[in-house]
């Protein structure tokens, strides 16, 4: 049986590799997806601490519930964040990121 | 009591009001006058009181800075001058400033100057004479400053100012130095112990001559009093020939009364004696060749100012008093009158281009005579009998002080003389005397007036209004004083006779005495261009250094790199900001974790 | 969940991961993340979160990502032009990973560890008491079986009812925010 530091340890690896993504990916859909992969990090992290504090013998739901939560706010971020990345590509016609510097100070 | 001070405050009231009124209204200056004309009734009715009221200002330890009036003869007679000239000036100014139009700033410094002037009279202690001396001072730099659109004329002001402000260093100096010594700042409780060091007492009356010198204008910071000509004619009457030049004169008669005329004996006296006299002498000859009426009569003032220091430093305070009494009358007539004149004339003041006044402005003309009579000492005039008991004390102290007087007695005749021939008799040389015509009797009537007293003064029957009177006041013996006197005048005016009569240029030339004994040049070369330009230097220093470079332009260019680095950071990047976040993460981490 | 398993599931998740990052076609990054998001529903389901492990295929894998790859062959997206100028991006990026990855280890080394509870038929068995005798929970768990969908809804429908409704709302704006956005500038 895999013990809990090994799940958190793969949801960590998971974070860093989601986290180097953004850093390194100039396409701005690929840096979304990495986005996605860090929440999904954040969701196995819940997911092992649900399993590993049960409460009255079971799993503790409150974890999963939370996940629940994750995944429909990040279903949503998702549509807008799309559709965002669609108008920017209309207006700019790109979606690389070191072309899109209009915040530069 | 109280009369006192609503006498103080009644005039501070009056400017204060007058700034709240709007520019526009003419009642500036009928407000200004009525206030003057109210305080000389309460100045007439204080004659004779006596007493001493005063409230703690503020204490520092032992040192109480105390405002408070006292009054005895001293102060009660000088506020007679004070406000009887000063109410005449007011009334002169209705007419002599009428078309200006700056009136109301002119009424309300010349109020907020009777305010001062009659702080420094009936001061009851030395702060408080110190405090009402600076506004004196200030009063004074506003009004010579009145038309300081003309450079000329602000120049002065800046000048009188400045010149007292040395004068006044010396004089606070002195005034610290006093109370170290007597321990009380009170006029009524000074006292040297005996136990002080003489010289210590000497040390600390010079430095509070210094004070006078300024004030005053005496050798050698006589320098602003001509030049403070470019103010107001009625101005001149009042404060730089009547009362506050004389206030230096007042003081040191104040300190007198206080310390005793003992204190005086030693070094000090000697020391102001001869200031004074040697006042006295240079002004006179400086003022044989001038061409300025005024300056003629600023010149005039600081000789007589000469005579009145020389009095105070010959422990004969009391003719010096007497002196400025009867001085502040016929010299405020004189100015007076030399104003009406140039109102007449289009303000020409170069008496050569005057001349012949006489027949066209015979009220201005008689009474300016009365004034010239009185300086000169005709004998029974005022003037006669003051400078006599000035002569009268030179001659028992010191030979040389008392032949440098008589000096001085030969030379006010022969400047007067030439003053009065070249502009009143003889023929017009310009347009403006050919086109005099007599004032209106807003002025002639404050002339008429102050030809009263300036023949009378020195009488027994003004006595009483008088600050001091000596013991001999009055009095007239045929002695070998007033042989000499004679023989001055006659001398004197006599030589300007013969030379002048039917003179239409200067028959005399003396550039050292035009030139004022270079002494302006002095200055100006060598201290005031060296003060200006270090100073100029040093202001700049800060300016361009310090103020602009350190302060403004290093704060903006503090925030500006600041901001640089900042905006470094807004690269406008995603990954860069990802990176400082994914940074900032593992630093939470770090701190919350291992630290 | 059976440790082979595990590290099988452990892997596939990585090495998605890793092709996201390392793809420079979108289209195989995207894949990869769908590969990525099988893995992890894996590791859910060993961890007795039924529901959320077919919630993660439906809605991510599913929904989700196939809304990416729409978007990605609407946009018609080419490669990533390999970078000219530098690689500080790629360094800065792979530092920061191994920074965390270390400090990760540092933080896990400091924490105890701890096995999973037991999950077998008798520990469910006892933990039917907790629950109302004759419901269904209780049925399904002296039955031996995990009713995970059962004990999520029962949490969703009472404790969590508000925030649910919440969502609602969120879901309802973000619609329309993803309509205005993408309705053409007039």
């Amino acid at each position: 049986m895999a013990s809990l530091n090994d799940y958190l340890l793969v949801s960590g690896l998971l974070f860093a590799a989601g986290l180097a993504g953004v850093v390194i990916r100039r396409n701005i859909i690929v840096v979304f997806m990495c986005l996605e992969l860090m929440l999904s990090a954040a969701n196995l992290s819940l997911i092992a601490f649900s399993r590993f504090n049960t409460t009255g013998g079971l799993p503790d739901p409150d974890g999963q519930m939370l996940v629940f939560f994750v995944i429909t706010v990040a279903a949503a971020e998702v549509a807008v964040g799309l559709a965002i990345i669609v108008s920017l590509y209309r207006a700019r016609q790109t979606i690389h990121t070191d072309e899109l510097t209009s915040l530069r100070g | 009591m109280n009369q006192a001070w609503i006498l103080l405050f009644l005039p501070l009231a009056v400017a204060a009001a007058s700034l709240l009124l709007p520019r526009r209204t003419a009642l500036v200056p009928w407000l200004a006058t009525a206030s003057a004309a109210a305080t000389l009734v309460l100045s007439l009715h204080l004659v004779g009181s006596t007493g001493t009221a005063s409230f703690d200002w503020a204490s520092v330890g032992g040192l109480h800075l105390r405002v408070g009036i006292l009054l005895d003869r001293l102060s009660t007679g000088m506020m007679v001058v004070v406000t009887g000239v000063g109410v005449l000036v007011h009334v002169f100014s209705l007419a002599y400033m009428r078309d200006d139009a700056a009136k109301a700033r002119y009424f309300t410094c010349l109020q907020l100057f009777m305010f001062s002037m009659t702080g420094i009279v009936l001061a009851s202690d030395f702060i408080m004479t110190f405090i009402f001396w600076e506004l004196v001072g200030l009063s004074s730099y506003l009004l010579i400053g009145h038309w300081f659109e003309k450079t000329s004329a602000a120049d002065a002001a800046k000048k009188a100012f400045l010149c007292n402000r040395v004068g006044d260093f010396g004089f606070l100096t002195g005034i610290l130095l006093l109370w170290s010594i007597t321990g009380t700042l009170a006029f009524s409780s000074m006292d040297v112990p005996t136990s002080v060091s003489a010289s210590l007492v000497t040390a600390s009356l010079l430095c509070i001559f210094c004070g006078a010198i300024g004030k005053s204008a005496q050798l050698p910071l006589h320098v602003w009093l001509p030049d403070a000509m470019e103010g107001p004619t009625p101005v001149s009457a009042l404060i730089h020939a009547a009362t506050m030049v004389a206030a230096g004169v007042y003081m040191l008669f104040r300190l007198q009364l206080s310390l005793g005329a003992e204190v005086f004996g030693g070094l000090a006296g000697d020391v102001i004696a001869w200031t004074g006299g040697l006042t006295a002498l240079a002004a006179a000859l400086m003022a044989v060749q001038q061409d300025d009426i005024k300056r003629v009569l600023a010149y005039s003032t600081l000789s007589q100012l000469g005579y009145m220091v020389m009095a105070v430093g010959l422990a004969a305070g009391e003719a010096g008093m007497f002196h400025l009494f009867t001085h502040a009358w016929f010299k405020a007539l004189l100015f007076l009158g030399a104003g009406a004149v140039i109102h007449a004339c289009h303000h020409e003041q170069d008496i050569w281009k005057l001349g012949g006044l006489m027949r066209r402005m015979p009220v201005t003309g008689a009474t300016f005579l009365a004034g010239c009579a009185a300086l000169i000492a005709v004998p029974f005039t005022s003037g006669f009998f003051s400078k006599e008991l000035i002569l009268d004390a030179a001659r028992g102290h010191q030979p040389v002080l008392f032949w440098i007087a008589v000096a001085v007695a030969v030379l006010t005749p022969f400047y007067m003389t030439r003053l009065v021939i070249v502009a009143f008799f003889g023929g017009s040389r310009s347009d403006a005397a050919s086109h005099a015509r007599e004032v209106g009797p807003l002025m002639a009537v404050p002339l008429l007036v102050l030809a009263v007293p300036a023949l009378i003064a020195g009488n027994r029957i003004a006595h009483g209004f008088a600050p001091a009177v000596p013991e001999r006041a009055g009095e007239f013996h045929l002695n070998s004083l007033f042989w000499i006197s004679v023989a001055a005048l006659v001398a004197g005016s006599g030589a300007a006779i013969l030379l002048y009569r039917g003179k239409s240029r200067d028959p005399l030339s003396i550039p050292l005495l035009r030139e004022r004994f270079y002494i302006d040049r002095f200055y100006d070369r060598f201290i005031v261009r060296h003060l200006q330009d270090s100073a100029a230097a040093i202001v700049h220093f800060l300016d361009e250094w310090i103020i602009n470079g350190l302060l403004v332009d290093g704060c903006s260019r503090a925030a500006a790199s600041f901001g640089g680095l900042l905006r470094r950071m807004q690269s406008g990047h995603l990954q860069g900001h990802a990176f400082a976040f994914g940074l900032g993460v593992l630093l939470v981490i770090y701190f919350t974790v291992f630290f | 969940m059976p440790l082979p398993l595990f590290w099988l599931f452990s892997t596939i998740v990585l090495t998605g991961a890793a092709g996201v990052i390392a793809f420079r076609n979108p289209v195989s990054s995207a894949l990869s993340v769908v590969a990525c998001f099988v893995g992890l529903a894996g590791l859910f389901i060993g961890l007795g979160a039924f529901f959320v492990g077919i919630i993660q295929i439906l809605v991510y894998t599913g929904a989700v990502m196939v809304l990416f790859l729409f978007i990605i062959m609407l946009l018609d997206l080419k490669d990533e032009v390999k970078r000219g100028r530098s690689n500080t991006p790629l360094l800065a990026g792979l530092a920061l990973s191994a920074l965390f990855a270390i400090q990760l280890a540092g933080v896990l080394s400091r924490m105890p560890d701890r096995a999973a509870p037991p999950l077998d038929p008798p520990a469910l068995a006892a933990a039917a008491s907790n629950h109302k005798p004759g419901g269904g929970i209780a049925t399904a768990l002296n039955e031996g079986r995990l009713p995970d969908t059962r004990l999520i809804g029962h949490a969703l429908f009472t404790r969590y009812n508000f925030p649910l409704q919440v969502l609602g709302v969120l879901l309802l704006v973000g619609t329309a925010g993803v309509v205005a956005l993408s309705r053409k500038q007039a």
